[in-house]
Formats: C-alpha cells, sequence, structure tokens
C-alpha cells in the first residue's frame, strides 16, 4: 500500500466534502495511521464525521493563529507518536469582505485575517511539527492552493492570500530541504465544500471549468484532488519540492474555453 | 404532529439547546438561532438517529421545521 505504516496528521476536515476528508479516508485505506484536527465550533461537526472513517481517528482541537494550541497539538503527537511522516494543511478563510466582490474596499484587518489564516499559517504549522518531521527522515508537508497566477471573478483577497501561499510553499521547502522535508501544493479544480460556498461566485468558476479542463471535471468529487496529495504524502516524490501540482482537470494548461 | 417531528424536535432541544418554546412547526432555522454550521451539524445528527441523508443542498433549502420533517418523511425516515 502507498502509504502503510504512515503517521499523518490531517487539518482541514469539516464535513464529508472536505478535501481533508477525502485525503484522510484514501490515505487510511492505503494503510496509514491518520489523526484529525479541527477548529472553533466546526469540531463538533469533525468529530461526528470522523466517526464515518475507517477506523474513526481521534480529532485534536487546532485553531492555527493560536500558538498555543499548535505547541499542545505537536506535544500529543510526540506522545502518542516517534515520528511524523506528514502533515496536510488544508486550511483557509477569508472574512466575507474579502470575498464576492468589492476588492477595493476591503479593509486591512479583514486581509490580515485571510492571510494569517490562509498564508502563514502554513508555515507556521509547518515549524511546529518540524521537528517530528526530520525523525521520519523528513516527511511531507503537503497544502491545498487554488491556482493564482491569474486574478478570478469572487476569489479577492483569498486569491492574493493563496499568491501569497504559492510563494511561503517555496520559503518553507527552502527552509526545510536541510533536514529532508519535502514541501508542496497541490492546485485544486474548484470543490463544492463549505469554503467554497462562502464564496458568492461560485458557480462561475464551475462553469469555467466545465468549459475548460481538457479532462473535465466534477465539483462534487475531491477525489481527484485526495489522490495527488497522498501520491505527494508517500515516498513516491522523493525529489519533488517546492511544486504545486495542478489536479484540475487540466484547466490551468488553457487558454481559451474548449467547448 | 408526527413521530418524525417529535424525534427533530428532540435532536435540536437535546444536542442544540433550542429551548423547547422556541421548537414549533413554523419555526425557521433562524427563529431559533442556528446558523449554517448548526444545520450541517444538524443534518448529520438526522442521518445518525434516522438513517437518511440530507445532502448540503437540500439543507440549503430548509427554512422550517415542517420543511425539514416533510424533506425527511419524503426520504423515508421513520422514527
Ligand atoms: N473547494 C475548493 O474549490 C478549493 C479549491 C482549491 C483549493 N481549496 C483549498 O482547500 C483547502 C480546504 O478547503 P475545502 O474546500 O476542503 O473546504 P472546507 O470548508 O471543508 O475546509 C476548510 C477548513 O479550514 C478550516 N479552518 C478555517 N479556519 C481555521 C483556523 N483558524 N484554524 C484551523 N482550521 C481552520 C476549517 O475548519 C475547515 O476544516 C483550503 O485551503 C481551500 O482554500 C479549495
Amino acid at each position: 500500500m502507498l502509504l502503510e505504516g504512515k503517521h499523518l496528521l490531517v487539518t482541514g476536515v469539516l464535513t464529508d466534502a472536505s478535501i481533508a476528508y477525502s485525503v484522510a479516508r484514501l490515505a487510511q485505506q492505503q494503510g496509514a495511521e491518520v489523526v484529525l484536527t479541527g477548529f472553533g465550533r466546526g469540531i463538533s461537526i469533525t468529530r461526528r464525521v470522523a466517526g464515518r472513517l475507517d477506523p474513526p481517528p481521534d480529532v485534536l482541537e487546532l485553531d492555527v493563529t493560536q500558538p498555543e494550541h499548535l505547541e499542545r497539538v505537536a506535544g500529543e503527537l510526540t506522545a502518542r507518536w516517534d515520528r511524523l511522516d506528514g502533515v496536510v494543511h488544508a486550511i483557509g478563510f477569508a472574512p466575507p469582505s474579502a470575498l464576492g466582490g468589492g476588492f477595493l474596499r476591503t479593509p486591512w484587518s479583514d486581509v490580515a485575517t485571510a492571510v494569517q489564516v490562509s498564508t502563514y499559517s502554513f508555515a507556521a504549522l509547518a515549524a511546529a511539527f518540524a521537528p517530528q518531521l526530520a525523525k521520519a527522515g523528513g516527511g511531507s508537508v503537503v497544502g491545498l492552493d487554488f491556482d493564482a497566477t491569474v486574478a478570478w471573478p469572487s476569489y479577492d483577497w483569498m486569491g492574493v492570500a493563496k499568491a501569497g501561499l504559492e510563494s511561503c510553499c517555496r520559503y518553507v521547502a527552502r527552509d526545510l530541504g536541510e533536514q529532508g522535508t519535502r514541501v508542496n501544493l497541490v492546485a485544486a479544480g474548484p470543490l463544492r465544500t463549505m469554503a467554497a460556498k462562502s464564496i458568492s461566485g461560485f458557480d462561475e468558476f464551475d462553469a469555467a471549468w466545465t468549459k475548460r479542463a481538457p479532462l473535465g471535471w466534477d465539483v462534487t468529487d475531491p477525489e481527484p484532488v485526495a489522490r495527488v496529495v497522498c501520491a505527494l504524502l508517500s515516498d513516491w516524490t522523493p525529489a519533488v519540492t517546492g511544486e504545486i501540482v495542478h489536479a484540475d482537470g487540466g484547466a490551468h494548461a488553457i487558454g481559451a474555453d474548449l467547448r | 404532529m408526527s413521530a418524525v417531528y417529535d424525534k427533530v424536535a428532540d435532536i435540536l432541544a437535546e444536542k442544540f439547546g433550542v429551548p423547547t418554546d422556541d421548537i414549533s412547526p413554523e419555526a425557521t432555522f433562524e427563529d431559533m438561532d442556528l446558523d449554517s454550521l448548526d444545520l450541517v451539524e444538524f443534518a448529520l445528527a438526522a442521518e445518525e438517529e434516522l438513517g437518511v441523508r440530507i445532502s448540503d443542498e437540500e439543507a440549503e433549502d430548509l427554512k422550517t421545521l415542517n420543511d425539514t420533517v416533510s424533506l425527511l418523511e419524503s426520504k423515508g425516515a421513520k422514527a
């Protein structure tokens, strides 16, 4: 199995539509031992949803903006495992004023929140677990991206945060390379998750992918994305770091509508 | 009131702490102070207790308790 015996920390499971839920499910099927984290009020939903996985993973509380939460989770994992083979960052948030139009009127405080939760947290998470990843001979950190090389309708400051995430990934890859840790992002096509629902213009993405993706795209199926995440967590990409792999049906490669 | 209604009312009172006075067939989720995150959790609880699944899209369209009970019953829920 692809992830036989691996110890993985997966953040970002909210509902069973979450990209992270598919990652956790597939990783378990591939032999990994998984611990989840949940955030704020959503943690009771995460706990319910975790009950549908086999076996139901433990859910630790983690607000990625709280350094003491990161410290506590790192402590709990050290007590549980002698090493950590992989960390999945599937966390994003932007306040309503930062999404769905009104880009030029978003106050800095809301932009700051979007960047703290969606960009800075990637480095914070990697730093918090670096010592335990080192014990696995380096391990792998994987984050979720939405192609930030162009401007999108509605995506607004989340797009800016993702552009920052793409850069952040390269710097974290630079600094953790010494200890052998691979650090990569998977740029997903649009998927109908709770996070996506908070974007009022989400349907436009759906339409764009239908027209552009050479392989087609199903907004209700996160598994194609989760598979790439699992591949990057595995031992089969030993020389890949600082990379962005697009799991988007190929839409990023196409400059005009095909259909 | 149907058995499914009673079960739904139980879930709302016990798991979501909605005061029983606020629970009525015409009550909306908003009246009961439940937001979209609560609604997602409610759908999961209802699935566990009643064995039928409310999809996210269906959950978005639900306004009142009556709507919810009718949807659950139309999907074959039996308390
Ligand atoms: N859905 C899409 O179309 C899409 C496309 C590309 C990339 N992504 C990215 O995938 C990742 C996962 O999102 P999703 O689409 O599965 O949606 P989701 O709503 O299921 O997951 C978002 C997660 O972020 C978590 N979160 C928010 N603030 C947090 C905080 N302060 N601390 C810890 N966790 C916090 C939430 O608890 C939730 O689990 C995000 O980074 C998102 O930007 C999503």
